[in-house]
């Protein structure tokens, strides 16, 4: 079986600009900035939409369904301890453009797939919760 | 692209590299200014000559041994007297400071601009666990402890390695992995396909005394060696060295009295069209490389077929194929049928790949070596690994991922 990341996650220097992100999964929703004005999702935010400039800009939630676009099993020991896990990288299913770099579990290698229906969990360490994904209707 | 364009008034009139190896023990600077005399002696210049200085990526960029000295500390080394200089790690790939150099004599801020790359990465990795994060360096999201709430001491990171690191994902190598198996899925990418841009590496390295790795290399080699990230290898990843490589870029008027046939700059890939990001990119199977080589190719009346020999960046084995489909040798998906069985890739077939081994093999000189092959081949000085028939006419991409950059140099008859 393949460990659900790495032996130590490093982690992220919080902000006004991530704040919302990194914390948001405390209760279980995952969370991206979206444009009042066009309606895009935009990751990883910014100050204004990227596509129509608004500044109009806030967190909201997504259903945590997305498609695993890509994966690498990672073996290398760069952070020493780890067992082989899997860096995903996932397409969030409200945006065809929106994606993010995550560790799918709780899936045999012999069973991932891109294309795959995912779905989000969260792991806590301390402030942060971090966003992973596992098969669809586990 | 018109005869009056100012990067075509430039051309490569002097290579130099330093001692090239593993764990060399010499100081950078050391490394830089062996190499940097030996391109200028080369060029038939003196150091008094040299009036432009530029370096990738200058200093206090990535973790140890990646960014060399920075061009202050070099000039003052040789003490230039500069009428232009530059240094930085943004732009199209590592190939920005020739590029930027290039465009310094064309527009005539400098008649002869010295351009040097050099790495220690070997011997900064020898004290450390294992070969630190990877690729674009650690940059302004550098570690901090403590600093943004509890965390038990565990090193935090702000800049775009926030959305990598908590997962693992610390190295080019996953960040590439990602790249390969997008293209497996999409095009049926094969490892033993993948293997082609090693094994190719790895015969042409046997002719050049100065790569690091020499020893033969077979497919069995490869398909046993143990996983980086997969489908990535430890053969599909290229080897921290130490060495440095230098150029000189003359205005054309006085290279035509170099010693050595100047390599004029015909072309250049600088554009970035999708998003400058990792996992954002709108086309995860080619990246960068795709916006860099059609701006390349809109800047010439040369083509793909114009090219004798390609000396295509291999970080990762995974980057030259798809170079190889971006600069248009074959379509879209099928760079792995192209290298299939070796043969058109290797020294005597129609496209001659990095014949000097490559990075794979010959060190992660990064980018710089293949530019430097790329000059000894159009000058038809390679000796044993000279490309047979014409060679006027070189391609050289450095990068991948969401930096790129490509050049076509053509040998310069006046």
């Amino acid at each position: 079986m393949l460990a659900d990341g790495p032996s130590l996650r490093l982690l992220p220097r919080l902000d006004d600009c991530n704040r919302f992100f990194w914390t948001g999964g405390a209760d279980g929703v995952l969370r991206f900035l979206r444009c009042g004005e066009c309606r895009r999702f935009t990751h990883p935010p910014v100050p204004r939409c990227p596509a129509c400039l608004s500044r109009d800009m806030a967190p909201e939630p997504v259903s945590g369904r997305g498609t695993l676009h890509s994966f690498t099993v990672n073996h290398q020991q760069w952070i020493p301890g780890s067992d082989p896990y899997v860096v995903a990288l996932v397409t969030i299913a409200e945006q065809a453009d929106l994606r993010l770099t995550t560790n799918l579990i709780d899936c045999p290698a012999d069973a991932i797939a891109i294309g795959m229906a995912v779905e989000v969990t969260f792991v806590g360490n301390g402030d942060v919760h971090i966003p992973l994904f596992r098969p669809a209707g586990l | 692209m018109s005869d009056t364009s100012p990067l075509r008034r430039a051309a490569i009139t002097g290579i130099g590299h330093s001692q090239i190896g593993r764990r060399l023990r010499r100081g950078d600077l050391d490394l830089t200014v062996e190499a940097c005399l030996a391109a200028i002696a080369d060029a038939g210049l003196d150091r008094d000559d040299i009036d432009g200085l530029a370096t990738y990526p200058g200093t206090g960029i990535g973790m140890g041994g990646f960014s060399g000295p920075g061009s202050p500390e070099l000039q003052d080394a040789l003490r230039l007297q500069l009428s232009w200089h530059d240094g930085g790690a943004e732009g199209p790939a590592q190939m920005r400071a020739v590029i930027a150099a290039a465009m310094a004599v064309g527009c005539g801020l400098a008649r002869h601009a010295l351009v040097y790359r050099t790495v220690t990465e070997a011997t900064a990795q020898a004290g450390r666990a294992s070969a630190g994060i990877g690729g674009s360096g650690l940059g302004s999201g550098g570690p901090s402890l403590g600093g943004g709430g509890s965390g038990g001491g565990v090193p935090r990171f702000g800049g775009f390695l926030q959305w990598f690191l908590p997962f693992g994902a610390v190295s080019a190598a996953n960040w590439i992995g990602l790249v390969a198996q997008r293209r497996i899925h999409e095009f049926g990418l094969t490892r033993t396909q993948l293997a082609q841009i090693a094994l190719n590496g790895r015969r042409n390295a046997t002719h050049n005394p100065g790569a690091v790795y020499r020893e033969p290399l077979c497919l069995d080699d490869y398909l046993a060696a143990r996983m980086i990230s997969t489908p990535l290898c430890l053969y599909d990843c290229d080897a921290p060295c130490d060495g440095s490589t230098a150029f000189v870029v003359s205005a054309v008027e006085t290279a035509r009295d170099a010693p050595h046939a100047p390599c004029r700059i015909e072309a250049v890939g600088t554009a970035l069209r999708g998003r400058p990001s990792w996992d954002q990119f709108d086309d995860m199977t080619t990246m960068a490389a795709r916006d860099a080589a059609a701006s390349m190719w809109e800047r010439t009346d040369l083509g793909p077929s114009d090219v004798d020999v390609a000396q295509l960046y291999d970080g990762f084995s995974v980057l030259a194929l798809v170079w190889l489909e971006a600069l248009g040798f074959c379509g879209r998906g099928e760079s792995g049928s192209f290298v299939e069985d070796g043969t058109r890739i290797a020294r005597e077939g129609t496209l001659p790949l990095n014949t000097a081994g490559g990075q794979l093999s010959g060190g992660r000189l990064h980018g710089f070596g293949l530019l430097h092959e790329a000059c000894v081949q159009l000058r038809g000085e390679a000796g044993e690994r000279q490309v047979p028939g014409r060679c006027e006419v070189a391609v050289v991409s450095n990068g991948g991922g969401p930096l790129a950059g490509s050049m076509l140099l053509v040998r310069d008859t006046g």
